[in-house]
Formats: structure tokens, sequence, C-alpha cells
């Protein structure tokens, strides 16, 4: 019996080598989130120019200084990556919060907003089954 | 963290060879990302020569009382290489013939040289305009000794530039220990109390902000308006400007990449952000370097990996204006380090 898992393990981790080999060789990932992905973000306008430097403008001018700071947006950024459960944005917004030299604190709190906002959304819809238990109970 | 340097602790990184090793293959080897060479040359902006000669940065030692984590030095309390009085004043012979404007004092804590006070003194004598002291602000504190340094500062009107990587306790202390930051809090008092950093005062007192981390620095203008909001209203210290400061891949701040799996991740942002008007000012074109025994750098950061300036002329006992102004500035992929988004130098900002 022993022996048989011995022989498993070891089939189970040369199938893993192989698939590990095949992958790097194809240049394909294993995860469908590959952190190294974000440094590509740019190569998207590739295949559709004009749309993907449109989004590029559009999102270059969002960020800048206006009637909102730019770290104030970098905050409701870093909130919002959460909520859309952007491993990418939370990778790129964390890191730009530590660039403009935001505490810890304060993206926790963003973090939080954007968790309220997410939760609360879920439970104002209790309303909607309140209603409908009501109409249906006599 | 660490209470040793990299030097005492017999770690492979305080072999400057090793470093080159390591900023030159992976990544670079593999052509993933283009040598500091091959962009320059892509920009038509290689080799990279020496302007007007402004600024002697001097090394007087790198004898530290504190052992920051992202040290390019690899200095503390365990390095015995100090400047001596004779080197000092070779170097004080050379600022009569170059012309150089700013001599700019830095180590180690350079107040730990036993001849500091002298050098200050006599450089102030041979006509340099301005003295620059790179004081980690701890050094105040201390020591008893130490006490006067502000009041030894404001007679000899010593332009002060001292480190400050937040305005928080925790992030001041993760990058350069336990303690630092209400000892360089008392200190920035103690040097406004004297008139450093006060508004209109001509007693210059700028702070230096490093990143405490694997990321880049922010704007530099909106930084230095933070951190004068919290000094101000936590603490009422002022100051003049911030300099932000990338930290370089070398020494200290390499061993910290890589041990943090950080490290290519921080090369690819430096490449990425890039910036060709960066290198236009980078500070090897107006710096010279001097290292504690008297060789002679394109700065302080190829100091700390042995690169001496490519030059015949290479100590300051045999120094040469002129032969010196041919040179080529010896580059590596550390060199990403002041180029990328608004530049980064001794001075701040180049771009």
């Amino acid at each position: 019996m022993d022996c048989e898992i011995y022989r498993f393990r070891r089939f189970f981790t040369n199938f893993r080598k192989i698939i590990k080999t095949v992958l790097k060789k194809t240049n394909m990932s294993n995860t469908y989130y590959e952190p190294s992905d974000l440094r590509k973000f740019g190569a998207i306008t590739e295949w559709s120019e004009e749309l993907g430097e449109k989004f590029f403008d559009y999102y270059g001018k969002v960020f800048e200084e206006g009637a909102l700071t730019a770290r104030e947006k970098s905050l409701i950024a870093l909130a919002v990556s959460h909520v859309v459960k952007c491993p990418y944005c939370i990778d790129a917004y964390t890191q730009d919060g530590l660039k403009r030299g935001i505490t810890k604190e304060e993206m926790m709190e963003a973090v939080h907003a954007g968790a309220a906002i997410e939760s609360g959304a879920t439970l104002v819809h209790s309303v909607q089954m309140m209603n409908k238990y009501k109409k249906l109970s006599m | 963290m660490q209470l040793k340097s990299l030097k005492k602790r017999e770690n492979e990184l305080a072999n400057a060879k090793r470093q080159l090793e390591i900023l030159s293959n992976g990544i670079f080897k593999d052509e993933e990302l283009p040598t500091f060479r091959t962009k320059l040359a892509a920009q038509n902006q290689f080799p990279l020569r020496p302007k007007t000669l402004e600024i002697l940065q001097i090394n007087v030692g790198y004898m530290c009382n504190q052992v920051c984590g992202h040290c390019h030095v690899d200095a503390g309390p365990d390095r015995k290489e100090i400047m001596t009085r004779q080197t000092m004043q070779q170097c004080l012979d050379v600022i009569k013939q170059t012309g150089a404007h700013t001599l700019d004092l830095t180590g180690g804590a350079p107040e730990m040289n036993p001849d500091f006070r002298w050098f200050v003194e006599e450089a102030t004598k041979v006509g340099i305009k301005e003295v620059i002291v790179r004081s980690n602000l701890t050094i105040i504190t201390a020591n008893k000794k130490y006490n006067d340094l502000p009041e030894f500062f404001k007679k000899h009107g010593v332009h002060v530039i001292s480190s400050m990587p937040h305005w928080t306790e925790g992030k001041t202390d993760q990058q350069r220990g336990v303690g630092v930051f209400n000892a360089s809090i008392k200190a920035l008092k103690m040097l406004n109390a004297v008139g450093y950093g006060m508004p209109g005062s001509e007693l210059k007192l700028d702070l230096v902000y490093n990143p405490s981390g694997a990321f880049l620095p922010g704007d530099q203008t909106a930084l230095e308006a933070d951190f004068k909001k919290a000094l101000l209203s936590n603490f009422e210290i002022q100051f003049h400007n911030l300099f932000s400061i990338t930290n370089l891949p070398i020494s200290r701040f390499l061993d910290y990449l890589m041990a943090s799996e950080n490290y290519e991740d921080y090369m690819y942002n430096l490449v990425a952000a890039f910036n060709p008007a960066a290198v236009a000012n980078v500070m090897c074109t107006n710096t010279l370097s001097v290292s504690w025994d008297g060789w002679l750098y394109d700065c302080d950061f190829n100091q700390m990996l042995e690169l001496r300036v490519d030059s015949v002329v290479q100590h300051i006992s045999e120094f040469n204006k002129d032969l010196l102004s041919k040179r080529t500035i010896c580059i590596s992929q550390h060199c990403y380090g002041c180029t990328a988004g608004a530049g980064s130098s001794c001075q701040g900002t180049v771009a």
C-alpha cells in the first residue's frame, strides 16, 4: 500500500513538472491571475488601438488633480479595487498609495468604506425580501 | 531590523563585484529588460559625459550611529572607514582650484568623523559658497558632545539636509530603527530653535524623503506639502524643501529587494519609469564623489560599487580638472534609479 502511495506521489510530482515546463514553453500561466500581467496592461491597445488609446487617455485624465485631489482619487480607486475584487487594481493602488505617503490606516478605512457600501447593497435588498414575505404571508 | 552592516555579517552583497553581477544577470542578461547602456543608446544619450563641476561630494566615513534598512553605504557603528585630516586637506586644495561652489559632506554620519568640525571651518575659509551636511538628525541627540551641532552649523552657515522617510513614527522607525523618529523630531526642534528651517531664514534646513519599501517616490511637491502640514500641526516643526530620492538597488536596499522577492518588480518599475529628460540632469554630470580614502567616483552610489572614475586620474591627490572633464561616466543598471520618473539626485528631482 505504502509503495502505491509512493508511486502515485512520484507520478503526480512528475506530472506537475511536465505541465509547468509546457506552460513555460508556451508562455502560458497556470493561474487565471498572473502578477506580471499587470505590467502588460498597456498592451491591450495592440488589438484595438483606437479604443485602447481613448481608454488610457480617459484613465489618465480621471486621476489628475481636479475638484478632488489625486490623493483622494487614489483612495477611492483602492476602495473600488476591492469592491470589484480586481487583484491587479489592488496591487496598483496599494503601490500608488505608498508612493503618495498614504498610511495603512487610511488605506484600510478606504477599503471599509467600499465594504460598507457593498454589504449595504446586499442588506438593502432584504427590504425586497421583507416585502415579498409580507405579501405572501397571511 | 539588523544591527550589523552587511560587511560585518559577511553577507555576499557586501562585495561590490557580486552586486554588479546581480545587476547585470537575470532579467538584463536574458534581455527581458534593456541594460541602462542600451536604453541610453536608444535615446542617443550614450555615453554620459560630465558638465561643469559644481559639487564636490565627500564621504568622510562609513561610520554611523544608525543601521538603516535601505542604506546604500552599508553604514553602521561597526564600519571603521574614516577620512583622515590629510585627505581632507587634499580635498580643500582641490576646492581652491576647481571653482566648485558646493561642498557636500556625507557618510555614514559625517559628524562622527573626529575632524568633521575642522573640515567645515577650513572649507568656509577657502571660499566655498555652500557647505552641505547630510545629517541623520539622531546624531545630534545621540551623545552630549553632539548636542551643540545646531549652534556649530549656524555659526558656519552650514546647509543641513536631513533624512526623514515619513511623518509617522511607524514608517520612519521601520526603515531607520526603533526610536529614530522621536530622536529626529527632537533634533528638528533643536534646529528650528536656532533658526534653521524657519520661513525666510537663511539657515537652510531641507529634508530628504526615501520610500520605506520597494516602491518609487511620488510627486515631490505633493509629498512636501503633506510633510509640512503633518510636521507643523503635530510637532510645530518647520523646514524649507523636501527632496524625494529614489532608493537605488544596491547594498542593503538590494539585499532587502532580493530577500523580499521584490527585485524583479522593482527593476521593471524603474525601467518603465525611465525618463530621458532626467538623464540630462543626473547628478553625476555636475558632481564628483570622493571616498574616505581619497578615491574619485562619478557618484556616491558608484563609490559603493567600487566603480572608480574612468580616467587616468583616480585619486584626489592627483586631481586634474581637465583630464577628469574628458572622462566617460561609469554606468550600470543601478543608474535607472536616478532616471525614473522626475529623476532623483542628492538635490531631489531633476526633471
